[in-house]
């Protein structure tokens, strides 16, 4: 499987703290990671250097289809095809549906005079083919902080789908929803797998990455703790070794937890 | 593009049917601000109709206002971004200080050249001054109430050592083709400076609603981390919106000083609150990522109007400030009430 994504020897550090030691981590084409990895782990760093938002410290590569990429912005990765799903932060809340949908990466001319006519006319197919939204009382000028939140994550995914991202990151998506929200959050994510593209799906609940991912990597204290494919490892046997991670600082070790 | 979801009905008629209603309620801010406009005017006409049945008044409103509605405009771009700016009044004077120096410098020589020069010079000044805020806020992180407030001390200072306290007859510049084209009256009888005004609105309302800036300056006072995460250079919108502020600032500076013929260097001391109660009354957000320049363009007259109204209606002018306060309290608290039922 060829890498959409390879990051080597990453390392950052926030003056005296240090976030991320040497991790090695890849995302396979058409392949779902999930990244899993206790408050501190280093997950959000990880992503916030995926997405250009921080620069790794010196000494670290990133390479994005089998090309090095010097200085990642966020405006290049999403240039790349990185998207990235945010937690109940993605969203503008005062803002409407459309300004949501094309936030950063507004339609218009080389003066940049917007286009409001397209992105109007875009959100309001997206809202009927990938969102879902079927009362009439949504519009593309309707008010996103007055949406559900199961409604507010699928506006951040299609957002991030409707750009053809190649990689799309997912960081805790299915916080604070609903049992039905949740169910349809984890459709999308099945959606990105039946697409072609790849992803990395952040969420504390193992309950729902361990269905959906190809490979599990787990994080602690900064450093890459344990990876594995789905097959090596039933969903009790994942349990009981991030138990023992809490508990002993190893996650390798196989013998059953007392 | 995936299609994860069961496709949806297609909209049904019943949603063209409710979009009067949905378009009374996207545009109930400044349909709210007219009725209060309206209301106020009935008010006093009520109570003043030799007044408010003249011309007199709507001649001198649309001469005066257009003194802090200049720089109210570009304001609700900072506010919007959820910054405030408590120096614009200061940079009036400091543009015009800056005009001073430059003209003082021609006058003997080449007055009309002098006075070109020196208008260039005070938009300058300002914009310069404007940029200055944005950097101290954005670069160095510190909050903009305090900075501003900090660089408004600062010019104000500025432009006495300049000047030395001495103020600039302006008689001179009544001759030029500037003085015409900024504070003339248009047919005999509209002030230009009011058409000045409608022209900042038009500007600031296409950069606000029709640029990927203007969307860029919502972004910024909705939602700053998301704004940045979605690759919103947000530093440069603060900056941006602080340096239009000053150049605005500037230019409002230089038409009040060309309307009275004279420059007093503790100009702008007076358009502090009354610039700042046109930006809440006409419902621009203090908490940031909501407002239009319309609100403000219509809620500057209705301050304007409170001062002759309360005259002519046979109260006493010290009303004017409790009210104005009273404007400023009672719009962020009605904003404030808004957001919770929002949240």
């Amino acid at each position: 499987m060829d890498n959409v994504l390879q990051m080597v020897n990453i390392s950052k550090t926030f003056g005296e703290v240090t976030a991320l030691r040497n991790v090695n981590f890849h995302v396979g084409s058409n392949e779902i990671v999930g990244l899993l990895g206790d408050n501190g782990a280093g997950k959000s760093t990880l992503v916030k250097i995926i997405t250009g938002y921080h620069q790794p410290d010196p000494g670290g590569e990133i390479y994005w289809k089998g090309q090095k990429v010097e200085r990642l912005s966020v405006a290049r990765a999403r240039e790349m095809g990185i998207e990235v799903v945010y937690q109940e932060r993605a969203l503008a809340d005062l803002q409407c549906l459309w300004r949501n949908i094309f936030m950063g990466r507004e339609l218009a001319n080389r003066w940049g005079v917007l286009d409001l006519r397209a992105m109007r006319d875009e959100t309001s197919k997206l809202m009927q083919t990938a969102m879902g939204f079927t009362s009439v009382a949504v519009t593309p000028d309707s008010i996103v902080g007055t949406f559900s939140g199961g409604e507010r994550q699928g506006v951040a995914i299609t957002r991030a789908l409707y750009f053809q991202a190649e990689l799309i990151i997912l960081d805790e998506p299915t916080m604070g929803l609903s049992l039905s929200e949740t169910k349809k959050c984890l459709d999308f994510v099945a959606g990105i797998k039946a697409a072609g593209k790849s992803a990395i799906f952040i969420d504390h609940n193992i309950v729902h990455v361990y269905p959906v991912a190809d490979r599990i990597v787990v994080l602690d204290r900064g450093a890459v703790a344990g990876q594995f494919m789905k097959g090596e490892l039933t969903f009790d046997e994942l349990t009981d070794r991030l138990i023992r991670l809490a508990r002993t600082g190893s996650f390798e070790n196989n013998r059953p937890v007392a | 593009m995936n299609t994860a979801v069961t496709e949806a009905r297609p909209l049904s008629p019943t949603a063209t049917r409710g979009g009067f209603v949905r378009l009374a309620r996207k545009y109930a801010l400044q349909i709210a601000i007219v009725f209060v406009a309206l209301l106020i005017w009935a008010f006093f006409v009520w109570r003043a109709p030799r007044t408010f049945l003249a011309y007199d008044i709507y001649n001198a409103l649309m001469s005066t206002t257009p003194y802090f509605a200049l720089m109210a405009i570009p304001l609700t771009l900072v506010v919007i971004a959820k910054e405030i700016d408590l120096s614009f009044s200061s940079i009036m004077a400091f543009g015009m200080a800056a005009f001073d120096v430059v003209f003082l410098l021609f006058s003997k020589t080449d007055p009309q050249l002098g006075v070109w020069l020196g208008f260039v010079a005070c938009l300058l000044a300002g914009f310069l001054a404007g940029l200055l805020n944005g950097v101290i806020v954005v670069r160095l992180g510190i909050p903009s109430l305090v900075a501003t407030l900090g660089t408004s001390f600062f010019w104000s200072g500025i432009v006495l050592v300049i000047t030395n306290a001495q103020g600039l007859g302006l008689t001179p510049t009544k001759e030029t083709l500037l003085y015409s084209i900024l504070v003339g009256r248009i047919g005999g009888r509209i002030p230009a400076q009011f058409v000045w005004t409608i022209v900042f609105v038009i500007a600031t309302w296409f950069l606000l609603n029709r640029t990927k800036f203007g969307a860029h300056v919502y972004l910024s006072g909705d939602n700053v981390e998301s704004a940045r995460l979605m690759g919103v250079d947000v530093a440069r919108i603060k900056m941006l919106v602080f340096a239009i502020t000053g150049l605005a600032s500037a230019f409002a500076g230089f038409v009040v000083s060309l309307d009275v013929l004279f420059f007093w260097p503790t100009l702008g001391g007076g358009y502090l609150l009354n610039t700042l109660a046109s930006v809440f009354l006409g419902g621009t957000s203090v908490f940031g990522g909501t407002g239009t320049v319309f609100g403000t363009f219509v809620a500057s007259f209705i301050i304007a109007i409170i001062n002759p109204g309360i005259v002519a209606a046979g109260w006493t002018a010290y009303w004017t400030q409790p009210i104005y306060g009273f404007i400023i309290v009672l719009s962020v608290s009605l904003q404030a009430l808004l957001r919770r039922r929002l949240a």
